[in-house]
């Protein structure tokens, strides 16, 4: 195979990562949205931790997004 | 912006006065430049905004204070009340990555540079932080401190292989804690512009193009304003995660 596509079909296989940062991130909000649902008063004070989550799952995706991106211009 | 530009070309480093220390490359560079600004920003924020120190704070003084407050709360909640020694270094770490962060969400043709979307400044700082971690934690607890590495309550013919996974968990506390604020940086500078080009490529397409042009604009104005919250939120991440870090060595092994 010509180096050059195995680059770029590597660069569309390493995006695949991100489906489970997005599933992840589905499952965080939704499961966020049933307990505040089910408890408003208490949805408040866990908005940070919320956010912290978010942050920390993006970051996962991110990588593999990174590794996308090398392949297209840094190899 | 040329079409062809490649969205790399924004995190390349220059050099404006060349420096040589013992063979090594130490020059001033536009990655140099930015850290004094952010930290000249930071320094006259605070001196100006704390400077009155009056007892009802003007407004200035007030957001200096939230700062504070919010950084100290999220030592306190997470290193505990025993590791406010290391207030200081968490309070700088947080304010200078943000800063740096937002800094290079300001658009200045040919000048803008993110500081933290290289590897070398964020590895710089998370080295610093297990390196801090490892130091105080056997100045504290001695040899106890490797107890970190031995989870309890696990049966005894499954602790060499935990001891193991432990080990490797805490080595590659550093390599995660720096890709993740450089490759968030990097990936939403190169999204950004990416999207950005898309503009300038459908305008140079035809009447179809021309009409279309606006789509790629409003996703980009999305973008950045997802880009300014991944900015912050970054910064308050690598605090938090030290102030994680920075328990295990104030608390030793007891998890």
């Amino acid at each position: 195979m010509d180096p050059e596509a195995a680059k770029y079909i590597g660069a569309g296989i390493a995006c695949l990562g991100m489906a489970g940062a997005g599933i992840g991130l589905g499952n965080l909000f939704g499961q966020f949205l049933s307990g505040a649902l089910r408890n408003p008063s208490a949805a408040d004070g866990q908005r940070a931790t919320l956010l912290l989550g978010f942050a920390l799952t993006e970051a996962l995706g991110i990588f593999s997004l990174l590794i996308a991106l090398l392949l297209l211009f840094a190899v | 912006m040329a079409a062809g530009d490649s969205p790399i070309k924004q995190f390349e480093i220059k050099e404006y006065f060349p420096i040589e220390v013992f063979g090594l490359n130490a020059s001033f560079t536009n990655s140099s430049l930015y850290m004094v600004i952010a930290v000249s920003l930071i320094s006259l924020f605070l001196i100006l905004a704390m400077g009155g120190r009056s007892l009802v704070p003007t407004r200035l003084q007030s957001v200096a204070e939230l700062i504070y407050e919010f950084v100290r709360d999220t030592v306190r909640e997470n290193v505990g009340p025993n590791g406010m020694q290391f207030f200081p270094l968490v309070f700088s770490l947080f304010i200078f990555v943000l800063v740096l962060n937002l800094l290079g969400m300001i658009p200045i043709p040919g000048v803008t540079f993110t500081v933290t979307s290289h590897l070398a400044v964020t590895a710089a700082m998370a080295l610093l932080v297990i390196g801090i971690v490892i130091v105080y934690g056997f100045y504290k607890h001695g040899l106890g401190f490797l107890s970190l590495f031995v989870p309890s309550g696990v049966p005894g013919w499954l602790l060499p292989l935990m001891v193991v996974i432990e080990v490797i968990s805490f080595i590659s506390r550093p390599v995660s804690l720096s890709v993740r604020l450089f490759a968030n940086m990097l990936a939403g500078h190169i999204a950004l512009k990416i999207f950005a080009s898309f503009v300038g490529l459908m305008l140079g397409a035809g009447i179809f193009g021309i009409l279309l042009a606006p789509l790629p604009l409003l996703l980009t104005v999305a973008l950045t304003a997802l880009e300014v919250l991944v900015a912050v939120l970054q910064a308050y991440v690598f605090a938090v995660l030290t102030c994680i870090y920075l328990n295990d060595a104030v608390e030793g092994g007891h998890h």
